[in-house]
């Protein structure tokens, strides 16, 4: 990918954080508001994990927010390792190291945010 | 474009050292510190909420562990890192659109510095910034949730 392109997709996934972080930040430390907390208690109390793991729009958006925070924070530390001045090669290893790193991490979170949709059902 | 390679002399210090720039270049800095602090947190909370879809048992043991007060403190941090990191983003969102830097002008002599004309912006960025975390702290250490 051109660098052009890897930057204008970091902007993208900055302004997606933005609005997904937000949102989250408000569902985990506002629960009085009651977004996404059917249950009264604590924003991380099993009742109100269960809920939030089989609605499809909250499933939907962790997904969507991982990719972007993933995408954000990896190309964020390829920017300053390559601020220190690396070798081309070097840069070039360490791109493809970063690609693999993301998507095994996106790999597991998804899997996880899926998972856990099946568990919320069951119980 | 050719992609050529520059020599960094300074390394590392290069990096961390504001030398005669202005606060923006410490804002730099502590973008460039607080966006690797929440990528570390980032990647231990991936796995650290990956436990609910073993059950409510594992979920409530991951729970239990994270109620520890020191743990409690360093989520604070990591949302005041947030905090700055998300407002001062936006700043330097803004400033790539070329919005709040002024008008492009010719270079005429005693010329004029757009760090000037976007520390209006800086500021407000700032003050909205510090009373986010001010908000978060109350809200983490005076709300029981």
């Amino acid at each position: 990918m051109k660098e052009t392109a890897y930057w204008t997709w970091f902007i993208i996934a900055a302004i997606v954080i933005l609005v997904l972080a937000g949102l989250h930040m408000v569902v985990m430390h506002l629960p009085a508001l009651g977004v996404y907390n059917p249950a009264s208690g604590a924003a991380t109390d099993w009742q109100n994990v269960a809920f939030r793991s089989q609605h499809q729009f909250i499933a939907f958006t962790y997904i969507i927010l991982l990719a972007a925070a993933l995408y954000h924070g990896l190309y964020g530390l390829r920017t300053i390792v390559f601020e220190l001045g690396p070798t081309k090669a070097f840069q070039e290893v360490f791109t493809v190291v970063l690609w693999i790193v993301g998507l095994i991490l996106f790999g597991v979170g998804a899997y996880a945010d899926l998972a856990a949709k099946s568990v919320g059902r069951v119980l | 474009m050719k992609n050529k390679h520059y020599e960094n002399r300074l390394g590392i210090t290069g990096w961390l050292g504001g030398g005669r720039w202005g606060v923006e270049r410490y804002l730099y800095i502590l973008h460039r510190l607080t966006g690797l602090a929440i990528l570390g947190f980032f990647l231990l909370h991936i796995f650290a909420s990956s436990a609910r879809m073993y059950g409510p048992e594992n979920w409530n043991a991951a729970m239990q562990i994270l109620k520890n007060p020191v743990l409690k403190v360093g989520e604070f941090l990591v949302f005041v890192a947030f905090a700055f990191h998300a407002l001062n983003g936006i700043r330097l969102i803004l400033i790539e659109l070329g919005l709040a830097v002024g008008r492009a002008e010719e270079p005429i002599f005693p010329y004029k510095s757009s760090i000037n004309n976007q520390r209006p912006l800086m500021v407000v960025a700032m003050v909205l910034a510090g009373i986010l975390i001010a908000f978060g702290g109350f809200n983490a250490f005076f709300m029981s949730h």
